[in-house]
């Protein structure tokens, strides 16, 4: 009587963890599935700030089209792969859901007085994170400088060895750029001060040059 | 009845054909909503040499073939902005920031303005470099002639 009772407790508990596993994995993969869902370039342009505005610029550039077809959509430089960042990312990105609806930046002009926020506040993200969406893709180690062109050559070993990252240099590549000062004619009172634009290398105490 | 219909339907292409060319003609003269800053029109159609399209010499630039010929640009300028907001060349090329790349500084004769007033820096006028900078490329003499460099620049 006593053990048909424990065999019966333990029939329901293994069964019930066998449910909580199955649940768990179900869960998980409709959770990853909604993520991936929304790292898609469809769901990114679905909205008009995104289609009128950086969608249309970035299809001028090479990160959309060129010569061996590999393109890089929105979630690739814009959501980080690894999880924790990814996660904060995406609760971030509920930020802009909410100007998604009020339609703070859903034409080219509002999005143009925006642009020098928008843009300064991606290069910052870049930067403290050492351009890591960039070389999900580009990475230094293994670049072939035999293939890259003399001024790349000099420029990225000087840059790379110096503690310079991606973003340093490669700013509007796959966007247009907001207005810069470089200081001719009348410059634009939201112009990017070529401080912000250029930052300056610290010095690093390394190992001499050989 | 037959016949009618006979002639009635290469009528019919012949007006609808014509009918296309004429918009399509309408459609280039056209600027497509383009215009200047000062509210010109831009026309669409524009000749295309083919030398435009060859790779850029990426070298030492190339002499000079007359007196006062602007210097040629060597290397690429693909993806290189120009525009309203930033002008690429001049973040190598400026007075400020050649030295840190080792770039050919912009003559300072670029920062006179019109009026012959000096300017602390290029003058807007001079924003346009690659209306008279060009890349170097291996073009041929579009018609044969027999043009010598001037002496003093062989």
């Amino acid at each position: 009587m006593n053990g048909n009772r424990f065999r019966r407790w333990r029939h329901a508990i293994s069964a019930g963890i066998i449910l909580a596993f199955v649940l768990g994995v179900a869960c998980l993969a409709i959770f990853n599935t909604a993520l991936e869902w929304t790292n898609r370039e469809d769901f990114c342009i679905s909205c008009h700030a995104m289609q009128d505005n950086v969608y249309r610029e970035y299809q001028n550039t090479i990160h959309y089209a060129n010569r061996v077809g590999v393109r890089a959509v929105c979630a690739d430089c814009h959501v980080p792969k690894a999880f924790l960042p990814k996660m904060i990312r995406k609760l971030q990105a509920s930020g802009e859901v909410w100007h998604a609806v009020l339609g703070s930046v859903d034409t080219p002009e509002k999005f143009n007085a925006k642009r020098p926020l928008l843009a300064q506040r991606e290069w910052r993200r870049m930067k403290a994170n050492d351009s890591r969406e960039c070389r999900n893709c580009h990475d230094a180690v293994s670049f072939d400088y035999s293939a890259q062109g003399y001024r790349a050559v000099e420029r990225h070993m000087e840059g790379l060895s110096s503690g310079q990252t991606c973003i340093d240099c490669h700013k509007g590549i796959a966007h247009k750029l907001p207005p810069v000062d470089q200081g001719i004619g009348i410059a634009s009172p939201a112009a990017i001060t070529p401080e912000v634009f250029r930052p300056a290398v610290e010095k690093k105490t390394e190992a001499p040059e050989d | 009845m037959k016949i009618r219909l006979l002639t009635a339907f290469p009528a019919a292409m012949l007006a609808g054909l014509l009918l296309s060319c004429a918009t399509s003609i309408a459609a280039n003269d056209d600027s497509g909503g383009l215009a200047t800053l000062r509210g010109a029109p831009i026309p669409t159609s524009t000749s295309s040499g083919g030398d435009a399209l060859k790779k850029a010499i990426e070298s030492a630039p190339l002499d000079r073939d007359f007196t006062q010929q602007p210097p040629l640009v060597s290397h690429a300028v693909d993806d290189y902005p120009v525009t309203r907001n930033f002008n690429k060349c001049l973040d190598c090329h400026s007075w400020e920031n050649y030295r840190k790349e080792k770039a050919t500084k912009v003559s300072q004769s670029h920062f006179q303005a019109a009026d012959g007033q000096e300017l602390p820096n290029v003058s807007p006028r001079r924003y346009f470099c690659l209306q008279c900078h060009v890349p170097q490329v291996d073009a041929r003499p579009l018609i044969a002639n027999t043009y010598q460099r001037p002496t003093g620049a062989r």
